[in-house]
């Protein structure tokens, strides 16, 4: 693979009510994106462990995506007000280790929203694309 | 009533029979299921795609046939035909004829070994005939039964006495020529009606040329396009060839008076729409042309559909009827005339290929078995109805319900089918559970020390298939660790796949289960069920998801794609392979309802939950009964609003079960499926209540026009409702001029409303009929008068009214007395003198609705309705459990729709109020003790109050102490998983998603290199 096709790996944490069927939504609507993201699925926002993000990372991840419910739509009440809190440590932590914040980011999405979704993707890998591959990656992964 | 019998008999199982039998049967009623075909599915397993989403319609139906299949209370009687009905309400006795399949259903193992030695080949009817089947066969490979038959009329050996191919060829000794027709009484105490449609028979219309090959109908190219069809995908000319240009023709058989064909039939604009989609998706250079009288594009989502094929897909529409299909003589092409809507004269044009669009007309088995039934038909041979019991024959037990009542489509017959079941179940509630069994599972098997993991790769048919190179990735799947097993399934939620499933968990010793395809949003139940049978934990299913969130998103990038499915399954069997088993807990639950809006539609859902034995609590805003119908005066059957409001709200009223609070609404509510707990507050209440489901019934409202077409400006301007009041007063104008789609279809409402044109077309009729020298004058867009409405609009203009069309982007511009209105055909303006204006506008979704989805935690679509959870299937539920819609706040509907959602929806809430209880997940969350330290960030986390700090006494060698430890009641986790990411020291674990599987998931997508 030359460095020009290079696809970024993007891991998407995804909530089972709203992004994740956001992602479905997408899928329905046929709205293409780049093969770049791979969805992980979680009840909630709210389990999404800031361990597991850094571990994605370690892992070889290029960026990750924390997604859930809009805030007052969580299908728990209001786990994704926790994710928020802990967002917001986890994007100091990161920086703090020289990652740039267009790696990481926190969007709130519907079950209805296939196309935001669609759209949220591409933006990312684009971005990414341009950043190149993530300075936490381990020797050996792409 | 001497007798009640908890048995219903329903008649036709196509997606009608299968959704009121699933309904009835999980209420606790035994159910028969009688179809005169091989097979159950009916027409919607010959569909390719569903619009307005292009779902693949097999997908969705399919694990339907799978569910029907192993219902244990619903007995199926396919091949099988109603030959008599005697009896009354509550005791009726049904006789079904069964015709010989030849075939041993209990020794025929659907090998098909039968069908490769049978030399006799029959026009495939599954495919429209456009390819063949053998005389022994089956309909087609998700069929249920899966049962081989032997077509009589075709085989050799019974017409003969010749061959014996298959028998011989049987290992399983299954074939019996000497099987017989047998005929059986069964007793039931409700029987519903929908044995569906025929597609109108396009060989009547000799203009339409179906004689020549290039000329098909709707119904064979939905065949072509499917990947299971006749040329696997590929639309095909009779030379071999694929077409560069395609026509269709609207209406042939609809809305064609002159052949006895009046009414319209409703799903065609949006099928043809569809099919020429799916056909550019195929070939991008396609040039599609549809050409209507007028696109109706009324449902949920249509009109978006069809602006974005006109304007994104670039198909052609043209609002003109081909007077018929014209051949060459000498070169025998294909060619359309056709009046020009430019008014530039007639235009010939061919086309490669020519669809007609054929319609949806009441089938011969349907006549007949109404005759047996004994009820009464309407003049276009549909069963009749009434505006205001849409589901009730003229023959008190027996219901009807989808195409047999009225042309429909899929969502609109799933709730009606709905609807049935609850009408068919409230006379027999009293012998819920009297008939049925309990679905047993074999016990769990022993896990052992080593992990077994299999792997099936879907191909979806094409959804799938054509993108990611299935093959490709069954053989990278044998390599993951703990695989054990792999292949692929063309469609792996078949019954034959499902079945197959238990066989292969014991041939290869199998602990874990992965199945790469579709989302296990709707999809992991289905499975995990199988597994349960196949005598696994069904927590040890994983479901990798490579059709929406793969196949379906990069369908220009194969290799990609292929890629993306391999570490999809790579990532789901390293989670797959650490996954638990896991156990639920039953829980006590309230089994009231709360059903929130005391509209007709609101009243008929109390109504029907409350004579099923079930309390209700009705919450209305108002200070009377009735909602939006209020406004109006008239149906459009000629009754009153108040003929019909008034006996329902004293009904309402009156019964027992039933407790309304007016001038009151839901100001808090949490909790979830069977334990919610919310508070009303009201003109004479303030108090917190609990119930089990609910019901949203919230409604719409008319659109207040202010700001289109001079509304405001000037007081000879009104609406519908306006005129239906003034109507009443008497009313003197004797220049009328109605303007429709006002407010809506627009970029603010880009809905269309459904309803405004046949209300219209009842105001008009009015208007013309109070006072015959009356002008009255409709501008429209599209006249959407679906389904047997169409006889309005005839009669409109059979009344003399004058019809004009705009469009949106030369619309009528109004001053006080004229409005001048461009004519496409004359291609000039006219000027049009009036007294009275109305304005037909849509309906809007009341501001309640946006503080009720949050509470419940539903979503609502672009234009602020609720959303359903599955736009074909599941019409009346939304996503969350326990949370019903009925009537109008779903979408804009007309009254005989609202009923029938309402009673759907109370179908649908009673299948969960009739339980004798609930279990909890099986996916909670644990503490472990010796890592707690009793912070209590979890107790703070938690919205459902689930962990607890309790005092504990710990022991070690040193030291005796007491201390708090958290705990968390099973009974009420629901299993977020939130405190076990907020637990300093990793004491809880979130089951079914641990950090050790979310682990294991990250790093296997690491490895991807
Ligand atoms: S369920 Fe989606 S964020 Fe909580």
């Amino acid at each position: 693979m030359t460095e020009q096709e290079w696809t970024p790996k993007i891991v998407a944490f995804c909530c089972n009510w709203c992004s994740y069927g956001g992602a479905d939504t997408a899928g329905m609507g046929r709205f293409q994106q780049p093969a770049s993201t791979r969805v992980i699925r979680v009840m909630c926002s709210g389990r999404i462990d800031p361990l597991h993000v850094f571990n994605a990372f370690l892992e070889g991840a290029d960026a990750v995506l924390v997604t859930g419910c809009h805030i007052g739509d969580c299908h728990y009440v209001n786990g994704n007000e926790k994710t928020r809190v802990r967002f917001e440590f986890l994007e100091e932590m990161l920086q703090q280790l020289g990652l740039e914040p267009e790696r990481l980011h926190l969007k709130w999405i519907s079950a209805s929203e296939g196309e935001k979704f669609a759209n949220f993707i591409k933006d990312v890998t684009a971005k990414v694309k341009e950043l190149g591959p993530s300075p936490l990656k381990p020797a050996g992964v792409k | 009533m001497s007798k009640l019998v908890g048995a219903v008999a329903i008649a036709g199982g196509g997606i009608a029979g299968i959704q009121s039998a699933i309904d009835l049967a999980s209420s606790g009623l035994k159910v028969y299921l009688i179809e005169s075909n091989t097979t159950i599915g009916g027409k919607m397993a010959q569909m390719d795609k569903t619009f307005p989403t292009l779902d693949c319609s097999m997908c969705t139906l399919s694990p339907k046939l799978a569910e029907v299949a192993r219902h244990p209370n619903i007995e199926l009687m396919t091949y099988s035909e109603i030959t008599g009905i005697t009896g009354e309400p509550g005791d009726f006795t049904v006789t079904v004829k069964n015709k010989a399949t030849y075939v041993d259903p209990d020794k025929c193992t659907a090998c098909g070994l039968c069908v490769s030695k049978c030399p006799v080949k029959v026009p495939d009817e599954y495919n429209e005939g456009q390819n063949n089947r053998k005389a022994i066969y089956l309909a087609f490979p998700q069929a249920v039964p899966r049962v081989f038959t032997i077509d009589a009329e075709h085989c050799l050996y019974l017409t003969k006495g010749k061959c014996g191919n298959c028998q011989k060829a049987c290992e399983n000794d299954a074939i019996n020529y000497e099987d017989t027709d047998k005929e059986v009484d069964i007793n039931v105490g409700s029987i519903i009606l929908n044995t569906g449609f025929e597609p109108y028979d396009a060989s009547n219309l000799e203009q339409y040329r179906v004689d020549h090959p290039n000329v098909v109908t709707s119904l064979e190219f939905e065949r072509q396009l499917s990947s299971s069809g006749p040329f696997e995908g590929h639309v095909t000319l009779a030379d071999g060839t694929h077409p560069k240009a395609i026509a269709w023709i609207q209406c042939v058989g609809s809305r064609s008076p002159e052949i006895g064909r009046k009414t319209c039939s409703s799903v065609c604009c949006m099928y043809a729409t569809k099919e020429a989609m799916v056909a550019m998706e195929h070939d991008l250079d396609l040039e599609t042309t549809i050409f209507n009288i007028d696109v109706r594009a009324f449902g949920k989502g249509f009109e978006e559909f069809y602006q974005k094929a006109r304007n994104e897909k670039g198909i052609r529409f043209v609002h003109s009827r081909p007077s018929g299909v014209e051949v060459d003589p000498v070169t025998d092409n294909i060619s359309l005339k056709y009046e020009a809507e430019d008014g530039s004269g007639i235009k010939h044009e061919e086309f490669d290929m020519i669809v007609l669009s054929i319609g949806l007309t009441p089938s011969e088995s349907s006549k007949n078995l109404a005759q047996i039934a004994g009820v009464e038909m309407d003049d276009n041979d549909f069963v009749k109805t009434k505006i205001d019991s849409p589901l009730e024959t003229s023959k008190p037990g027996i219901f009807v319900c989808g195409a047999m009542q009225a042309p429909k489509d899929i969502p609109d017959t799933v709730a009606d089918a709905s609807g049935a079941a609850s009408k068919a179940s409230s006379l027999l509630s009293s012998e819920r559970g009297t008939l049925v069994t309990e679905k047993k599972y074999p016990p769990e098997k022993e896990m052992g020390d080593e992990i077994r993991t299999g792997v099936i790769v879907c191909r979806c048919g094409i959804n799938i298939g054509n993108i990611v190179d299935v093959p490709d990735v069954v053989e990278y799947a044998k390599t993951l660790p703990h695989v054990v097993f792999a292949k692929e399934e063309v469609y792996a939620c078949s019954t034959d796949s499902l079945e197959g499933i238990a066989d292969l968990v014991r041939e290869h010793n199998l602990n874990h289960m992965v199945v790469a395809s579709c989302t296990p949003r709707t999809h992991e139940p289905l499975f995990r069920e199988t597994l349960m049978e196949a005598g696994l934990n069904p927590y040890l299913f994983e479901l990798a998801n490579i059709r929406e969130h793969c196949s379906w998103v990069h369908q220009n990038n194969k290799k990609e794609a292929t890629k993306k499915a391999r570490d999809i399954v790579r990532m789901s069997v390293s989670r797959a392979n650490l996954l638990q088993p896991l156990y639920k807990e039953k829980l006590e639950f309230n089994n009231n309802a709360l059903v929130i809006g005391g509209g007709i539609a609101g009243m008929n859902a109390a109504l029907d939950i409350g004579e099923k034995g079930f309390k209700v609590t009705l919450l209305e805003k108002e200070s009377g009964l009735g909602g939006m119908l209020l406004k109006f005066t008239h149906l459009q059957d000629g009754r009153t609003t108040k003929e019909v409001l008034e006996p329902l709200i004293q009904k309402v009223e009156s019964n027992p079960n039933i407790t309304v609070h007016k001038e009151t609404e839901l100001t808090e509510q949490e909790g979830s499926m069977g334990n919610f707990k919310g508070h009303i507050k009201g003109a004479n209440i303030d108090e917190d209540i609990e119930f089990g489901v609910a019901i949203i019934a919230t409604g719409a409202n008319e659109f207040e026009p202010e700001g289109y077409f001079s509304y405001g400006e000037y007081s000879n301007i009104i609406t519908q409702s306006q005129l239906e009041q003034r109507l009443d007063e008497g009313l003197d104008a004797k220049n009328v001029v109605i303007i429709q789609c006002a407010g809506g279809r627009n970029d603010d409402r880009p809905y269309c409303s459904r309803a405004c044109c046949t209300v219209a077309m009842k105001n008009a009729i009015r208007l013309k009929e109070s006072d015959p020298d009356r002008n009255v004058t409709i501008l429209y867009r599209d006249i959407r008068t679906f389904g047997v409405w169409e006889e309005l609009y005839t009669k409109a203009r059979e009344l003399g009214m004058v019809f004009m069309r705009y469009s949106e982007d030369k619309e009528p511009e109004v001053s006080e007395k004229t409005v001048r209105v461009f004519d496409h055909l004359m291609n000039m303006d006219f000027e049009i003198n009036y007294d009275l204006m109305v304005l037909s506008t849509p309906m809007v979704t009341p501001e309640t609705n946006e503080l009720l989805a949050p509470m419940f935690k539903v979503t609502l679509d672009a234009n602020r309705f609720f959303l359903e959870a599955h736009i074909k299937l599941r019409p009346v539920e939304c996503a969350t459990d326990g949370v019903f819609l009925a009537g109008t706040s779903q979408a804009p509907k007309l009254v005989d729709e609202s009923v029938s959602q309402a009673s759907a929806a109370a179908s649908r809430a009673c299948t969960i109020l009739s339980r004798d209880f609930l279990e909890s997940i099986g996916n909670v969350s644990v503490v472990d003790p010796d890592l707690c330290i009793g912070c209590g960030r979890c107790t703070l986390v938690c919205p459902y109050k689930a962990p607890e700090l309790k005092e504990v006494t710990v022991e070690t060698e040193e030291i005796v102490y007491i201390t708090k430890k958290s705990e968390i009641n099973p009974a009420v986790c629901k299993g977020c998983g939130c405190c076990a990411a907020e637990c300093p020291t990793g004491a809880i674990t979130a089951r079914h998603f641990t950090t050790p599987q979310i682990m294991a998931v990250v790093k296997a997508y690491g490895e991807g290199i």
